[in-house]
């Protein structure tokens, strides 16, 4: 298991250090050499990896774009040849609608609750388990890292009915208890912090603490939380994201009564609503929070899977 | 939370067990106190450990392993305290259940239509986004906005695009005057439907994957093959491709899992948990639904779970061995 050595820099500052914005016109390209870059690393991309590139980008954008367009129509409108391309005035009308028909609002809400309190747990528990594997000596460490690493390439599902068979003993079905719980057990957040922790965490501090008579509590408050913070903030992202997305389970342990934006997408997309705008928009409501977050940290997301998701 | 009290950062390192009345005549490193403190500091670990190794045993590991058990027994939703023992016959149903073999098939097919070409668009993507370009970091930003779709958001979209009588792509494939395809019904159609809406989620995370490992590919091995004349194609051929040969067999095992494991775009595509009118793109996630939320047969479903878990073991087993037995060549060379 080779991991990337991320720097014990911010996250998403896998690229050398830039000129700062300002300094230097957008328009004029810096020709500088980098160290441990790829073949195009010293060239330039021609204008065919440009043209390439657009098009990858414009697969990649067009159906949010027309996912605002239908969402922005009548259901009449999208039953035209040819069809049209550009937005209409029916947006909030169909917002509308799709807030009475589908309690997307109330969905969002539980979303937002979910995936909050499961990644403030994950990120909270992945830490400190994440700590004690890399730098504390105990009987069956080695032992207790192997079962969990062991257990990520496992697919969930395997044990998705005896899980909700135990949601349903304790009586959680249709509660969001039954989504947050199971959602906060991570391990591969365990093996990401380890590693941050690894990479990041000179033994010598830890030492210099005890020395000074530090308690390991003391130790991880003071020392740790300060060093592991990018780390988190990038398992943060990574599981909010995954969280919000999840839909399997949700769907299984939630239902319309106390719905996730995934489980209320699944009743929109069931046959209960035949208005394909109201779908559309329904769906446009429901993904405008994840892409919010997306473009506000878009770049250390990036930043991120690069340096997490490498595992040779 | 560990249970001693989180000292807030001050100025005066605050020490355990200290104002325990040590007497005097007591030095530092012996009595009660401190034979507490010692077997603490042998125990506290595991407290670090504790509140997710709690959660890890009872949501995790427990239901992973308790399957099986579950498997062999007939568990109906209703009354899923109820276990009735059935051995085998939750199997044995199974493999004479023409929908299963179905299922199996779908999943294969959709597998490799959803996997090859997503894997293939990534690593082409990644040596472009490799290249010194303006915009580089908004343009890796945007290939990765699929990822960040919801599955159901994503399928509900492309099922609106898909549309037979008035979607989107049968418009433009219609300008260049093939007849209108019927993406819902047609076996090889729907299949490819649903293949495009993985491809479309993943290629972009792939291709930031592959470009991590390209970047950590060292600088001197291109300077090497340069100097030897070796065009770019054959630096990317004899240079990145073997350098990228473990993120590859990981995106492989990855991808493949993940295949064995659609459910969300065959339920969504159309909206019904049969997978289409004849079960033409039921795969097996959504098959083991069905069973179990659709029929209410737990047991039924926890064996389709089992059967679908020892079938990634294998498909990984067999992508390990190709991976090794290349290597192996590559070595022998």
């Amino acid at each position: 298991m080779t991991a990337l050595a991320p720097p014990p820099a911010a996250p998403g500052k896998r690229r050398p250090p830039r000129v700062r914005p300002g300094s230097r016109p957008w328009f004029r390209s810096r020709f500088r050499f980098r160290k441990g870059g790829g073949a195009g690393k010293t060239m330039t991309g021609g204008w065919i990896a440009y043209l390439i590139l657009g098009c990858a980008l414009l697969v990649s954008a067009f159906p949010f774009y027309w996912t605002i367009v239908a969402a922005s129509r009548s259901n009449a409108d999208l039953a035209r040849v040819p069809p049209s391309l550009l937005p209409g005035p029916n947006l909030m009308k169909n917002f509308e609608a799709v807030l009475e028909e589908a309690d997307i609002g109330k969905a969002l809400l539980n979303s937002l609750i979910v995936s909050g309190s499961v990644t403030l747990g994950t990120v909270l528990s992945c830490t400190l388990a994440g700590f004690a594997f890399a730098k504390l000596r105990f009987r069956g460490r080695g032992a207790l890292l192997t079962l969990t690493i062991g257990t990520m390439m496992i697919p969930p599902q395997l044990g998705v009915i005896p899980l909700f068979m135990l949601i349903a003993e304790l009586q959680w079905v249709n509660q969001l208890q039954a989504v947050i719980l199971p959602g906060l057990v991570s391990a591969f957040g365990v093996f990401f912090m380890r590693q941050y922790l690894i990479q990041s965490l000179p033994d010598e501090l830890i030492e210099a603490a005890r020395v000074d008579g530090a308690s390991t509590a003391r130790v991880f408050w003071s020392i740790v939380i300060p060093i592991a913070r990018p780390g988190m903030a990038v398992l943060g992202m990574l599981t909010f994201m995954a969280s919000w997305n999840d839909f399997f389970w949700p769907v299984v342990a939630l239902s319309s009564q106390e719905p996730t934006v995934q489980v209320a997408l699944r009743q929109l997309g069931g046959g209960y609503v035949n208005d394909q705008s109201v779908i559309m928009a329904g769906t446009l409501l429901g993904t405008l929070p994840v892409l919010l977050v997306f473009g506000l940290l878009g770049r250390q997301i990036v930043g991120g899977i690069m340096q997490g998701a490498v595992k040779g | 939370m560990s249970p001693t009290s989180t000292a807030k950062a001050g100025p005066r390192p605050a020490r355990i067990g200290s104002g325990s009345g040590s007497g005097p005549g007591t030095g530092p490193d012996d009595g009660p106190a401190a034979a507490l403190r010692r077997s603490w500091r042998k125990a506290s670990p595991y407290a670090y450990i504790a509140p997710f190794f709690t959660l890890f045993l009872a949501f995790g590991l427990f239901p992973l392993l308790y399957t099986a058990f579950v498997s062999l027994y007939r568990v109906e939703l209703q009354t899923s305290g109820d276990m009735e023992w059935r051995g085998i016959a939750n199997y044995t149903a199974l493999f004479t259940d023409e929908y299963f073999w179905t299922a199996l098939r779908n999943t294969f097919t959709i597998g490799v239509l959803s996997t090859v070409p997503q894997l293939a668009m990534a690593l082409g993507l990644a040596h472009l986004l490799n290249y010194k370009l303006r915009g580089r970091t908004f343009i890796r930003t945007a290939v990765l906005l699929p990822y960040a779709t919801s599955v159901a958001a994503a399928t509900l979209v492309f099922a609106q695009l898909f549309g037979r009588d008035f979607g989107l792509i049968n418009y433009v494939i219609g300008l260049i005057g093939v007849g209108p395809v019927d993406w819902q019904t047609g076996t090889v159609a729907s299949q490819i439907a649903v293949s495009t809406i993985v491809i479309w989620r993943w290629t972009g995370y792939n291709a930031l994957i592959y470009l991590a490992g390209m970047q950590s590919i060292p600088h001197e091995l291109y300077e090497a093959a340069a100097i030897d004349g070796a065009s770019r194609w054959r630096q990317f051929i004899h240079v990145t491709l073997p350098g990228l040969r473990p993120t590859i067999v990981f995106t492989v095992i990855v991808s493949t899992i993940g295949a064995t494991q659609l459910f969300g775009e065959p339920l969504l595509f159309e909206g019904s948990i049969s997978g289409g009118i004849s079960h033409q793109y039921q795969t097996l996630g959504l098959y083991m639904y069905e069973q179990g939320w659709g029929f209410f047969h737990l047991g039924r479903a926890a064996a389709i779970a089992w059967v679908m878990f020892v079938l990634i073991v294998v498909l990984v087993g067999v992508n390990a061995l190709i991976a090794r037995r290349r290597a192996r060549k590559e070595a022998g060379r």
